[in-house]
């Protein structure tokens, strides 16, 4: 399979590639680890004019402390991720996830920014970076913003993302110390998107839910926050009833698609499931 | 369509060719290179057939542009073995172990379980089997890949391979 023709740039700096991004429009699509991008290419799903490469743009690579944040380079690859000592001790959670992620050759080329930026409802760490309160950088030629991850997903690729702009970095807000965590993901076979699959960070307190926060992925066009849910468990001990409280509260939300990884209601179903076994586990590892 | 000039290293040597940007980087070392150890398998980023070791990381060539590789450094199958053709402690580990039926796979599994043994040279059966989830044999079964990857592991570490119990 081979893609259609286009034209290759290859930026090293950010000021030239939202330059080229600018002047070429609707015509150019920036190429991150190109892992989303390059299959649909060749299916000719996707026929970009023009391919902005963005590997050799060394500022938007790596992780870095601010306050009490971390700041995640789009470029950041999901490998990178993992062998980030800082994101062991401090965001857990995105390691876990990571590893779900693809495959290693996979996970060597694709970017957290490329998975966050696409709008694919199958990608998992958008609904992550919902359940942490994280925040997108957005740059353009013209001006730099930031848009909170929970307001950035609009339907499948579709995105707050307007012409010109590339998003070049994520900021993550360091969870509480102590807080648990849990990626919960069924998957029909290594590498394969979520049938369904649920993030929790929440916090205990005296055996009791203190905070918590639970995001979905692929249960709808875009990930979602499962606030109804999360306040379910809020003040309880996890006791069977929270549990299935907060599964009627989070599959109330669900519209998942019929596809080859199983019908609505199944999906909605198994989604509650991940619900569940994501507070458990994610509880057990509160301190 | 405008050709582009792209020079990189493969197993050392340096190479350079004029491609279309959409030349994907299997098609340049097989067709281009001529150097067709490299196997398209699925086509799709599954199957692992196509896996090149580029710049420290293990990718499928199948999704990645020539373009994308200048001035990269790159290992395919053909490098691995010594110039006097001695084989290398993997290659001898998939012969000794029967890691290989029909063989189609195999370039793309000793690709990746090369990049493995650099990062983790001690992998636990496991390790093995997670690192090397990228790849699909349709064949074996995976039980005599992953010996061929602890045979290759113990050579490495200057051990014997001693199978476990089944």
């Amino acid at each position: 399979m081979i893609p259609g023709h286009f034209t290759y740039h290859r930026p090293t700096t950010l000021a030239d590639a939202v330059a080229l991004m600018a002047s070429l429009g609707d015509d150019a699509r920036p190429l991150a680890g190109g892992h989303s991008l390059i299959p649909m290419m060749k299916l000719r799903l996707a026929a970009p004019e023009h391919l902005i490469d963005l590997r050799r743009i060394a500022a938007l690579k790596g992780v870095r402390r601010d306050g009490d944040s971390f700041v995640i380079g789009a470029m950041t690859t999901q490998h990178d991720l993992l062998a980030s000592d800082e994101i062991a001790a401090a965001l857990p959670i995105l390691q876990e996830a990571a590893r779900l992620i693809a495959d290693p050759q996979v996970r060597y080329m694709g970017t957290v920014g490329g998975n966050v930026a696409n709008g694919d409802p199958g990608n998992d760490m958008p609904a992550l970076m919902m359940t942490l309160g994280a925040s997108y950088r957005l740059e353009s030629t013209s001006r730099v913003r930031d848009v909170a991850a929970a307001e950035f997903y609009q339907g499948a690729y579709a995105t707050a993302l307007e012409p010109g702009e590339i998003l070049t970095a994520i900021t993550v807000p360091a969870p509480p110390a102590g807080h648990g965590h849990a990626y919960e993901k069924l998957k029909r076979k290594v590498g394969d998107y979520a049938t369904a699959a649920a993030a929790v960070v929440l916090t205990m307190s005296g055996g009791r839910v203190a905070s918590c926060r639970i995001g979905l992925t692929n249960l709808a066009d875009t990930p979602l926050l499962a606030e109804a849910a999360a306040q379910a468990v809020i003040g309880t001990s996890l006791d069977a009833a929270a549990l299935t409280r907060a599964a009627a509260a989070a599959r109330a939300i669900m519209t998942p698609a019929g596809d080859g990884r199983g019908p609505p209601d199944y999906r909605s179903h198994v989604g509650g499931i991940m619900v569940q076994r994501a507070l458990v586990r994610a509880a057990a590892r509160a301190k | 369509m405008a050709k582009t000039h792209v020079t990189m290293t493969i197993n050392g040597a340096e190479v350079e060719g004029l491609v279309e940007p959409r030349t994907l980087l299997v098609h340049f070392i097989r067709e281009t290179l001529q150097m067709t150890g490299t196997h398209i398998g699925c086509d799709t980023t599954h199957c692992g057939a196509c896996t090149v070791d580029l710049d420290g990381m293990s990718v499928k060539s199948c999704t990645v542009f020539a373009v994308q590789a200048e001035g990269a450094a790159i290992t395919t199958v053909e490098g691995m073995a010594s110039p006097d053709g001695t084989l290398s402690a993997l290659q001898e580990g998939f012969r000794m172990m029967h890691g290989l039926q029909c063989g189609y796979c195999t370039p793309g599994m000793i690709m990746r379980a090369h990049r493995l043994l650099q990062e983790n040279p001690s992998p636990t059966e496991d390790e093995i089997r997670f690192g090397i989830s990228g790849n699909l044999c349709r064949c074996t079964g995976y039980q005599n890949i992953v010996k061929a990857i602890q045979y290759a592991a113990a050579k490495l570490n200057g051990a014997e391979f001693k199978e476990a119990a089944e």
